[in-house]
């Protein structure tokens, strides 16, 4: 009983979440709900009993993904009256890619059929006697290991694309090369000096150097 | 009597609340004389007294301070979004508190003992960045702000090499429980094999409740306060009072991953196990002050070199090895 009443409150928590992300006007208060139904989400993994995932979805879309949206949405300067403003001239492209993604979600979801043991295999998901996580990781990592790595090195392949995509040599920055520093030894860098009374630093001849300039910053160009 | 408390939802929900309330007592008890505990190490280390007026050897500080925490202004900036405002403290308090439900602190004594207890401690953790991150962004100012997206850039960097560690931790147990992951330390504690992931996750830890050296989320030098400048009274308070209970989470989480949780050592006195869990804690605790004394703050760039650069290749390659040895040698679990 309490098991439904959580399922119904949780399902109708996400849904209105999900509807206000995409209606909130402020795009924080949207990224704060779609924070709120990956929540409910999770929740709704733990009713069924799939306490691996839930707790996945949680650290993956809640503790990483979610934040690096955040971080993102608040750093946007967004001008609300601009964004309004193009709300009719947009509409119907919109509108035709939305009619058209509508149309072939119907197409696949009417030719779809569950798998005849699927009614059956229903009332038991995981076998007996193991646990959630180990009966998740016997089968991905024996009937699923190709489809498993294949997906490991798809995700490898767009980091390091986006890493290359991203680095580049800016002179404009400055940075500290910590080896250089750990490298130098105290001969180096301390003199230890027998100061006689009475004389200033002009005598000894310890005046401090002068810096030496740093080097002019380069313009960067872009393109070409 | 039995039947009622186990059987009937009425006596389930008497009985969680009960051990609920006999965990957090002791812990909002614990987090007070944190407080205290802080500043009378640092004076020792600094050659000063520290707080000896109110009480005897200032021992009712904590109190003084909470009753003048309660008895201010709470103030609410004039451009911020008072709900989000509000709700940021809140929630850093009570997700520093409902972490607590899995971590058990002697054999069978958790409010919830559930299979995947570490990844349950994971997930809360990682949700911590948003009280500091919504605090940031609902004062409205600019130094909140960026003490916000430090916090939130800094907080993310860190999780990563900590799940390596776990992992790493993991692969010893085969087990996500806790208790499992305590008793599998019955003979050696894990921080002698896996001794550079039990450094590697303490820093880590550091890194996770912006403690210094690692706390330029509330830069005081530059930010004036970070995310936390735009509050006063019971709103400060609750920060407060969770980063102070998110240090004995995390050094709870130490005990129980590498310091052999509530088992002492040489397994001598299994009987006294709650209070060696106790004991390890308040040592991993001790070294968070001890770091706070002794080490100056990090640079940005040089906070993410470490985390990147150093923690995230390290743990990645331990990971590879404590595999490697498990399988040759043939001590891998459940096999």
């Amino acid at each position: 009983m309490i098991a439904n009443i959580a399922f119904y409150v949780c399902s109708i928590i996400l849904l209105a979440s999900a509807a206000l992300v995409v209606s909130s006007r402020n795009p924080v208060h949207s990224v704060l709900f779609l924070i709120l139904s990956f929540f409910n989400a999770a929740v709704l993994f733990l009713i069924a009993g799939a306490e691996f995932l839930a707790l996945i979805l949680v650290i993956v879309y809640v503790g990483a993904v979610a934040v690096l949206f955040l971080f993102v949405v608040m750093m946007l300067d967004i001008d609300f009256a601009e964004l309004r403003s193009g709300f009719q001239r947009y509409l119907p492209v919109g509108a035709t890619v939305g009619a058209v993604l509508f149309v072939e979600l119907v197409f696949v979801l009417g030719g779809w059929e569950f798998a005849p043991q699927a009614p059956v295999l229903r009332f038991s998901p995981a076998p007996a006697n193991v646990s959630n996580t180990a009966a998740l990781g016997r089968l991905l990592y024996t009937d699923y290991i190709f489809l498993f790595q294949a997906a490991g090195i798809l995700l490898l392949v767009a980091m390091i694309g986006a890493i290359v995509l991203t680095l580049r040599d800016r002179k404009t920055s400055r940075h500290q090369s910590i080896r250089a520093q750990t490298d130098r030894t105290v001969a180096e860098t301390l003199e230890l000096v027998t100061v006689t009374v009475g004389a200033g630093v002009k005598e000894i001849g310890i005046l401090r150097p002068k810096p030496v300039d740093p080097e002019p910053v380069e313009e960067v160009h872009h393109g070409n | 009597m039995q039947s009622f408390f186990y059987d009937t939802y009425i006596g389930l929900l008497i009985l969680t609340f009960a051990e609920a309330l006999a965990l957090l007592v002791p812990l909002l008890i614990g987090v007070a004389y944190l407080t205290y505990a802080e500043r009378k190490v640092l004076a020792a280390i600094q050659l000063r007294k520290g707080p000896n007026v109110v009480g005897p050897f200032g021992l009712l500080q904590p109190f003084a301070d909470a009753l003048k925490m309660i008895m201010k202004e709470t103030i609410i900036p004039a451009g911020a979004n008072r709900l989000l405002f509000l709700m940021a403290p809140m929630l850093t308090f009570s997700l520093a508190m409902i972490a607590w439900a899995v971590i058990p602190v002697n054999a069978g004594w958790a409010i919830a003992d559930i299979n995947v207890g570490i990844l349950y401690l994971f997930a809360i953790s990682s949700l911590g960045v948003y009280g500091i991150i919504i605090a940031g962004w609902a004062s409205n100012s600019k130094y909140a702000f960026l003490g916000a997206l430090r916090s939130a850039a800094q907080m993310v960097s860190y999780e990563v090499s900590m799940g390596f560690v776990l992992v790493s931790v993991l692969l010893c147990v085969g087990s996500l429980n806790l208790t499992d992951i305590v008793l599998a330390q019955h003979r050696v504690w894990f921080c002698l094999p896996l001794f550079p992931m039990f450094i590697v996750f303490f820093v880590s830890a550091l890194a996770e409740t912006n403690r210094s050296p690692f706390d330029l989320p509330e830069g005081e030098s530059e930010i004036v306060a970070g995310f936390f400048v735009e509050y006063s009274a019971m709103a400060f308070a609750l920060f407060f009072l969770g980063e102070y209970a998110n240090m004995i989470l995390m050094s709870g989480m130490t005990t129980i991953l590498f310091l052999g949780g509530w088992l002492g050592p040489f397994g001598i006195l299994p009987q006294l196990g709650p209070l060696w869990f106790i004991l390890k804690v308040c040592f991993c605790l001790f070294v968070f002050l001890w770091v706070r004394a002794t080490f100056p703050r990090y640079r940005y760039d040089q906070l993410m070199r470490l985390g990147w650069k150093v923690f995230l290749p390290l743990s990645l390659l331990w990971l590879t090895l404590t595999a490697a040895a498990l399988m040759v040698f043939g001590w891998l679990p459940n096999a």
